[in-house]
């Protein structure tokens, strides 16, 4: 019985959440569907933890989907790299369920709970899905149930403000087109090569050489995934829905979604299009490198002028995109693993936050900065948690926002790029003046007359302080996710055809 | 053969690819371009069936038919794979169209109106009523 479970844990990754999601549906109201999907979601990170242990030893594991053989089946592939975004976004699910109880009981009826912890299986598998999956349609079928669901899970926060349906509109829109842009590009790839596993796809990308097909493929597989990660010029769906979105869905998808979506990214860049060293780099430079550094300017110059606190910190998440792009962007070994490392910094950082933000959405009934002033006496464990996380935001030592710095300004000063590193920094310090403008009002302001703000419950405050804690585990002793990330960089230069300058 | 302008056989002999550019422009631009929320969902879907008529002309073969077998070995099939991919993409389409028109039906419950531009409006007032002037909300 266990050797089944064991030889089938690939499979059961992605299963376990989609037949859970139906069953949560039908358990009913409040608690007991709550319970269920927590449960799901502890099993589901037990499951990739699993995964992460065996595939660190070096050989990945690859599983057969209903026992056909790849190419022609679907294979599950599972290496260092995608065991590693497994095990962030389950964990971060395992994290966000038992906050989402008392976060979702304010914001959502207690009629709608068992849907809403359907859609956020639904997003899970989805997410899940993407990330274990080596078939790239396979990758657009998963893609979309992520993302469906999480269309609906951000207007479920209609509750609170009408204006998260709008936002999901948006967002549906933009998503469907980048989703679409993206089955477009597979195609193109198909009509060439005749296969859809990645691995083959590679080869025989390889073999058949350079052309103007393939080159249109990959320009629609960069806009299609571009949109899903809000990658600079396509980031407008992100704002709107991150700031209706309610607020254990704004730390789920924050930490998980974009990060998965990098993946994709990197999966397609190296493994798949291997065909032109020349013609990646130039794109990487001449596009990804510009794009990322605006990202990093504007998005973070934005989010100081903002007045409510989800919404900074989406733009803040818009501008920590730009640093992973900027990693990929280099081209190197050491540029690749910042990418990698700032995937689980960043979520580790972002849920926290987001999760602090919830945590003033839930007592003081707002998110807007000015009704946060003198919260640092009411809620002490609250503003101090976020103080901990805008740090990592900003990236100071001892904290993870400062490894993925640290290996950013590396990389850049490895290829002589000392503007790019000044960027870097000078970019840290936009997230000064934001993070200390929130921190100003919570701590310095006096805090209003008449207006009482209990400390959030503990389920929320535990979850939040738990990323907190990792946020500076890992920041004193990068060791673990540093040595997982370099290693999946060396997967990634493996597995590509394209020459490496080094 | 470089002083071929226009190859006239390559142009026509593509044009169910042809068309797919056009659908799929059409449907970009119909998407972008118009501030009522249906027809952006119209739009949207002109776009995604142009897809699925891409992946159906690069599964046809002249003279191929129906991947059944016939028991006769110079029947040519059709590539069945394309098909069933896109069914896959039909189904997705399908669900997004819905839950598109589900959103709209509660946005016109709540805001009264489909038109980007009212809502747009409704939201810049809704935006100064509660924060302050200056705040910037885009």
């Amino acid at each position: 019985m266990l050797d089944i479970i064991v030889t089938n844990l690939p499979a059961l990754q992605v299963v376990v959440p989609l037949v859970a999601a139906p069953v949560c549906a039908m358990l009913g109201r409040g608690d007991r569907s709550w319970a269920f999907a927590t449960l799901v979601s502890f099993l589901t990170f037990a499951i990739s933890v699993s995964l992460f242990v065996a595939a660190y030893g070096g050989e990945p594991i690859s599983y057969e989907m209903g026992g056909w053989a790849p190419p022609i089946g679907i294979e599950y592939r599972i290496d260092v790299l995608n065991a590693f975004v497994l095990m962030i976004v389950s964990g971060i699910a395992a994290l966000v369920m038992p906050y989402a109880r008392r976060s979702v009981a304010s914001e959502i009826p207690a009629e709608r709970q068992a849907f809403f912890y359907t859609a956020f299986l639904l997003c899970l598998t989805g997410l899940l899905g993407v990330t274990i999956t080596g078939d790239a349609f396979n990758v657009f079928v998963f893609l979309e149930i992520s993302s469906l669901s999480t269309y609906a899970l951000v207007a479920s926060g209609a509750w609170r403000n009408k204006r998260a349906l709008t936002a999901a509109y948006n967002y549906l829109i933009m998503g469907t087109v980048g989703a679409t842009f993206f089955v477009i590009g597979i195609g193109m790839l198909y009509m060439i090569t005749g296969t859809l596993n990645m691995a083959d796809l590679a080869v025989r990308i390889a073999e058949h050489g350079d052309s103007r097909t393939l080159r249109m493929g990959f320009v629609f597989i960069f806009i299609g995934i571009g949109l899903k990660l809000a990658m600079f010029p396509l980031h407008l769906w992100l704002p709107n829905a991150y700031s209706f979105a309610p607020s254990a869905v704004t730390s789920f998808i924050a930490a998980t979604a974009t990060k998965v979506a990098v993946y994709v990214l990197l999966r397609f860049m190296f493994t798949v299009f291997g065909f032109d060293y020349a013609f990646q780099a130039s794109t990487l430079e001449n596009v990804l490198l510009p794009v990322a550094i605006v990202a990093m300017f504007a998005a973070s110059l934005v989010a100081i002028f903002q007045d409510d606190l989800k919404r900074m910190l989406a733009y803040s998440s818009i501008a920590q995109i730009g640093y992973m792009l900027l990693g990929l962007a280099f081209l190197t070994h050491t540029g690749l693993v910042a990418t990698i490392v700032h995937l689980f910094n960043h979520a580790v950082t972002k849920g926290a936050l987001f999760m602090v933000a919830g945590c003033f959405v839930l007592s003081a009934g707002t998110s807007s900065i000015s009704s946060l002033r003198g919260v640092g006496r009411d809620m002490p464990w609250t503003t101090a948690a976020f103080v901990a996380g805008g740090l990592s935001l900003i990236g100071l030592p001892l904290t993870v926002g400062f490894i993925s710095k640290w290996y950013l300004v590396q990389a850049s000063l490895e290829l002589g790029w000392w503007p790019v590193a000044l960027l870097i920094m000078g970019s840290s310090l936009l997230a000064v003046i934001y993070v200390w403008r929130v921190v100003e009002a919570a701590y310095l302001q006096p805090a209003p007359e008449g207006v009482i703000r209990r400390e959030a419950p503990l389920s929320m405050l535990v979850p939040a302080w738990i990323l907190v804690g990792l946020s500076i585990w890992f920041g004193i002793d990068a060791s673990l996710t540093t040595t997982a990330a370099s290693r999946a960089a060396d997967t990634l230069i493996g597995s590509s055809q394209i020459l490496w300058q080094e | 053969m470089p002083d071929i302008v226009l190859d006239l056989d390559f142009a026509l002999g593509h044009y169910n690819y042809w068309m797919f550019v056009i659908l799929m422009m059409t449907g970009l631009y119909v998407t972008v371009s118009r501030g009522n929320l249906i027809k952006k969902i119209v739009g949207l879907n002109l776009f995604q069936t142009s897809v699925f008529m891409l992946y159906i002309s690069m599964g046809k073969i002249i003279g191929g038919t129906a991947p059944i077998l016939t028991g006769d070995p110079d029947t040519v099939y059709s590539n069945p794979l394309p098909h069933v991919l896109i069914l896959t993409a039909i189904v997705v389409g399908i669900a997004t169209t819905a839950l598109a028109l589900a959103l709209v039906i509660r946005i016109s419950e709540t805001l009264g109106t489909v038109e980007e531009d009212d809502i747009l409006k409704m939201e810049h007032e809704m935006d100064f009523g509660v924060r302050k002037p200056g705040g910037g909300s885009r």
